[in-house]
């Protein structure tokens, strides 16, 4: 193969688990161990990330590296078959930078009811399950650990989450649990359909893409349909997205990160990875229809945003249209199209999953994340409404941020889909997608203002970082808020939880959420200015995925 | 008179005795006999060593199967073909074997607080592990009839022995009842079966159906053997003993019931169908197809609703044997004969590793609470963390989630059903899918209690598990997850040829 070191990818999915096993044996009162020992296999499992990034060879980018094909369950043929290429490459290592953020995010902002071993432990047990997803070549061990990060999330929302928690945790389980059985059985079709039974690989991915063009069109068109709840739920599409405004809303500010910088990017490229390439002739079937599902998201996300009254719902909705663009950018089926939704489920990660952490230190300060209770941030705290500001602006797709990449190329890509799509029925989805982004420029702006300009309100005035302390009782409506959360007594409530009372000072950004977040603007920044840096390690693996398309 | 008698007798000469093969079932009857006498002459005081010599006995049993199973791999076949070693009942020993070790880890401390008889408690569980161990050789109707008494009358008893609670009584005499009842029905078919095929070996009778097709005594012998093994398994609509026995039994028991004496049935039932009905399987596949679909259905709808933990169990274990019985309903079509072998053999072994730690936690967790209630679980992960996880694991596994044993065993049902391109495959897979889906709703329930909700009392005090308890959560945790990653391991048993090849006449 290409390189030597192939065994640096199971070292890095791998390395978190053995950080929960050491957890295991932390006595549950000694919480800073517990923390240290957390970092450091997630800061191990980075730097691990980092050398395969040196490693990696930019030059030939469409091939898999680092392959392992070893046998595992040779019973139903299905092996352990490990590759990264370029389209895999970018979204393996931003899971492994997004779970060491969020690491120096929770060192002190552990959410009620505290428990950080468990907590910990569950967002180890995540990164493995969504570093192995990308880096799976077969579809068993990829539903494997596409099912892993099921648990474990379900865990964070319905503990950590907010009030609705055990509502939202279950719908998100039981959508997602509903749509991996169909994808099961898909994946057990394009099995049998393709003689994988006499195959001692039968369900690699490689093989699948060679064989599954022979199948005959009705029915890969049924098996693409099994693929495409299964994907679309995670996405999630249009009308499967019921259980994410919840989920993001009920989740810890942590859960919400990794839920919007990466599970939902498992749904995509499960697209481009597999129902795709495996079954070319479906995905030109379903591309219209996938189109008008991904513009009616991005129409139905803005609006569902413009009605929000809570700031992490209205994030929450943004992600349904952001993800429109992106499956928009799939549906066309053309490597402009796919390398532009590649580049938005990496710049949705950074940018959304920025948003959600302001959304979250927001709530710590205020205990309130209702638009209309907030106001003057940009006076109060004003970095932490700057930094707002510019997710904002990043979110809306302005040139020189990087959400811009993701969003411009996927409309534009729609003006001459892949040969033998209507073409007229994808220029109609770009103007319907431009108008997305009028209303994405409209609803963020005005998220913008309500905050950040304008005075303080009455409640939290006098409390900022500018100096001025004030003593009143204002802070008292939040705080009976925050109690009725705090129902289940499971372990301590953490000293940031705890100790706010009324008179406290609302604080402007900290030294741990600087070190949490400076790496995601600098991303935003850098992915903007240079997307290049991104474009050029996936446009090779995407024009292979698109192979059968002819362009 | 005598002598005349003698006459008669003089040619019989004794069977051959393979003793190597029957080593097994040798120890095992020693180690009996060896528990009733030590009973005897045992103080009141030190009869805690009698729960130590059953498990060691049954760990002293599984020595000769790991031998048997190391030597060459041929079939050994004694007493006319009528009882069998092969590769296909050792795996199946080892499975009694060690479940009933892990039935006495969790029955230990069980029997010594709750001062029943500790004697007559082992000696009759080791005697129904002793039946499971000889059906699961037994190649001929009258070895089979033999081996299920006597794996059932020991299980009677024990499902009766809380002796004063007014539950365990009618859990007794309702599975008694209606046991005895299933028997007759059984040996009504097996005499039909007998009349038309004039033998009693299975091998034979496959043979006789063959070559002369079926007639209306064989199709209702087939018919009411299946429905004698269906109570067995408690599939549904022979299951209405399971949730009472299962509630009203000592949960050790229950543990045992639940898996091990459902295992046998599911034993016996794959070596009828294989060796003596494969002519008639247009008779039986959609009779187990209907079979398996009501049965996972109403166990799991039943399920949802139940609010004591046992008792949900009970209705899980009725719909997973519902599963199990899935992959049987096309075990008959030559392509997918063996990938239903494998599945039912496979999900057998999950499912004993995982419904077994499932009981132990429930054991674990009633020594504090007292309470079967599903709510008593509140906040369990708060005050005991390594019970929450491990449930979470069990019930997880249980509901069939990756990467835990359940998913394997699952998986491996659909695949065969669906490879066997059939009307029924297509439709029991379609209900199979519904009913995964549908299951996952009262496992959350556990472990929503577990983690999300209160604790209902206030009483945080840390449960203490004993060390037996201890070791039995961690055999059946190790074995669910190992299955579940490494599923290698186990799916190389149950191949076809091992349990049908050797034994074409």
């Amino acid at each position: 193969m290409l390189t030597n070191d192939n065994w640096l990818l199971s070292v890095g999915v791998f390395l978190p688990l053995v950080g929960v096993l050491a957890l295991l044996f932390v006595p549950k009162a000694d919480e800073e161990l517990q923390k240290a020992i957390a970092m450091i296999a997630a800061v191990a499992t980075l730097v691990i990330g980092v050398i395969t990034l040196t490693k990696f060879d930019y030059d030939q980018a469409e091939k898999l590296q680092f392959h392992v094909d070893q046998s595992w369950i040779s019973v139903i043929h299905s092996r352990y078959i490990i590759g990264l290429d370029g389209m895999s490459l970018p979204l393996y290592f931003l899971s492994m930078i997004i779970t060491v953020l969020v690491m120096i995010y929770t060192w002190n902002h552990v959410p009620h009811p505290g428990n950080p071993k468990a907590f910990l432990s569950l967002m180890l047990i995540l990164q493995t399950g969504m570093a192995g997803t990308f880096v799976a070549q077969d579809l068993i061990l990829f539903f494997v650990f596409f099912e892993v990060v099921l648990l474990p999330m379900y865990f964070m929302i319905g503990v950590w989450g907010g009030e609705n928690r055990q509502y939202a945790s279950l719908k998100f389980f039981l959508y997602t649990m509903f749509g991996s059985a169909l994808m099961l059985v898909a994946f057990l079709a394009l099995y049998f359909k393709t003689g994988g039974q006499d195959a001692s690989n039968g369900f690699e991915i490689v093989r699948l893409i060679a064989e599954g063009s022979k199948i005959p069109k009705t029915t890969s068109v049924w098996i693409f349909a099994g693929m495409f709840v299964g994907f679309a739920v995670k996405v999630p599409m249009f009308p499967f997205h019921t259980w994410l405004p919840d989920a993001h809303t009920q989740a810890p500010t942590q859960g919400s990160v990794i839920l919007a910088a990466i599970l939902l990017k498992l749904g995509t490229y499960g697209f481009v990875r597999i129902a795709i390439p495996i079954l070319p002739q479906a995905a030109k079937e379903w591309a219209p229809w996938i189109g008008l599902l991904a513009v009616i998201g991005i129409i139905y996300g803005a609006l569902g945003c413009l009605a929000q009254t809570d700031m992490k719902r209205l994030i929450a909705f943004s992600s349904v249209a952001h993800m429109g663009f992106v499956m928009l950018g799939i549906s066309t089926l053309t490597p402009l199209g796919v390398n532009a939704a590649m580049f938005g489920m990496v710049a949705h990660g950074l940018i959304t999953g920025m948003l959600f952490f302001v959304a979250g230190s927001v709530k710590d300060r205020y205990h309130t994340l209702e638009i209309a209770r907030l106001s003057g941030m940009l006076k109060q705290v004003p970095k932490l409404g700057w930094i707002l500001g510019m997710c904002a602006m990043a979110s809306l797709g302005l040139p020189g941020l990087a959400g811009f990449w993701g969003e411009f190329p996927a409309i534009l890509s729609a003006y001459q889909p892949a040969p033998g799509l209507p073409v007229e029925t994808f220029r109609t989805f770009m103007v319907v997608a431009a108008i997305g982004t009028v209303l994405a420029a409209g609803y963020l702006l005005w998220l913008f203002q309500r905050t950040a300009f304008g005075e303080p309100t009455a409640e939290f005035a006098g409390l900022g970082a500018d100096g001025d302390t004030a003593h009143g009782d204002h802070g008292h409506g939040a705080h009976a808020a925050h109690d009725a959360h705090g129902a289940v007594a499971v372990a301590e409530v953490t000293e940031t939880e705890h100790g706010h009372d009324s008179h406290e000072r609302i604080e402007d950004v900290t030294p741990y959420e600087w070190a949490a977040w400076l790496p995601l603007l600098l991303g935003i920044i850098v992915l903007g200015v240079y997307p290049q840096l991104l474009f050029k390690v996936m446009d090779p693996a995407v024009k292979v995925a698109l192979s059968a398309f002819g362009n | 008179m005598l002598s005349s008698l003698l006459a008669q007798a003089a040619p019989w000469s004794s069977p051959t005795v393979d003793y190597h093969a029957l080593a097994p079932e040798l120890v095992l009857a020693g180690v009996v006999c060896a528990v009733l006498l030590l009973d005897l002459f045992l103080d009141e005081s030190r009869k805690w060593l009698l729960g130590s010599v059953a498990g060691f006995g049954l760990l002293l049993t599984f020595l000769p199967i790991l031998t048997l199973a190391v030597d060459d791999g041929q079939a050994r076949s004694m007493f006319g073909g009528g009882y069998v070693v092969d590769d296909f009942s050792l795996v199946v020993k080892a499975l009694f074997v060690l479940a009933g070790y892990v039935v006495i880890l969790l029955s230990q401390q069980y029997v010594d607080d709750g001062d029943y008889h500790r004697g007559e408690y082992y000696f009759l569980l080791l005697s129904s592990v002793l039946g499971m161990v000889m059906m699961a050789s037994s190649r001929d109707l009258v070895a089979m009839f033999v081996a299920l008494e006597f794996l059932s009358i020991p299980a009677y008893m024990l499902a009766a022995w809380r002796k004063r609670d007014v539950q365990s009584n009618e859990a007794g005499v309702k599975y008694f009842l209606l046991g005895v009842f299933a028997s007759a029905v059984m040996l009504y078919g097996m005499s039909l079966l007998y009349g038309e095929a004039g033998t009693t070996d299975l091998v034979g009778i496959g043979g006789y159906l063959t070559a002369n097709g079926t007639s209306a005594a064989s199709v209702l012998a087939i018919v009411f053997v299946i429905v004698g093994f269906a109570f067995k398994v408690s599939a549904v609509p022979f299951h209405s003993w399971a949730p009472d026995t299962y509630q009203g039994a000592p949960t050790p028991v229950t543990a045992f019931l639940s898996v091990a004496s459902k295992a046998a049935g599911f034993v016996a039932l794959l070596v009828l169908l294989y060796v003596a009905f494969p002519a008639g399987k247009d008779v039986w596949q959609p009779f187990i197809a209907v079979l398996a679909a009501v049965t996972m259905t109403v166990g799991n709808v039943v399920a949802l609703r139940q609010t004591n933990i046992v008792r949900m169990l009970a209705y899980s274990s009725i719909s997973q044997g519902g599963f199990i019985l899935m992959p049987l309903a096309v075990a008959g079509e030559a392509k997918v004969g063996e990938d239903a072998l494998t599945s039912v053999v496979t999900y057998m072994l999950v499912y004993a590793a995982m419904n077994l730690g499932a009981f132990a936690v429930v054991i674990a967790v009633a020594r504090k609470t007292r309470s079967g209630e599903i709510s008593s679980y509140g906040g369990l992960f708060s005050y005991a963390p390594a019970l929450g996880v491990l449930m979470t694991v069990f019930m997880a596994s249980l509901a069939g989630i990756p990467p835990l044993g359940g998913w394997i065993a699952k998986f491996t049902a659909f695949k065969a059903v669906l490879g066997a391109d059939t009307g029924w495959g297509y439709t029991l897979a379609l209900i199979g899918a519904i009913n995964s889906v549908i299951a996952v709703g009262y496992y959350l329930n556990v472990l929503r209690e577990i983690w999300m909700k209160p604790v209902p009392d206030g009483d945080r005090t840390p449960i203490r598990t004993p060390s037996s308890l201890g070791a039995a959560l961690g055999i059946c945790a190790a074995g669910t997850i190992l299955m579940g990653v490494l599923p290698g391991v186990i799916l190389r048993f149950g191949d076809l040829s091992s349990l049908t090849g050797n034994l074409v006449p």
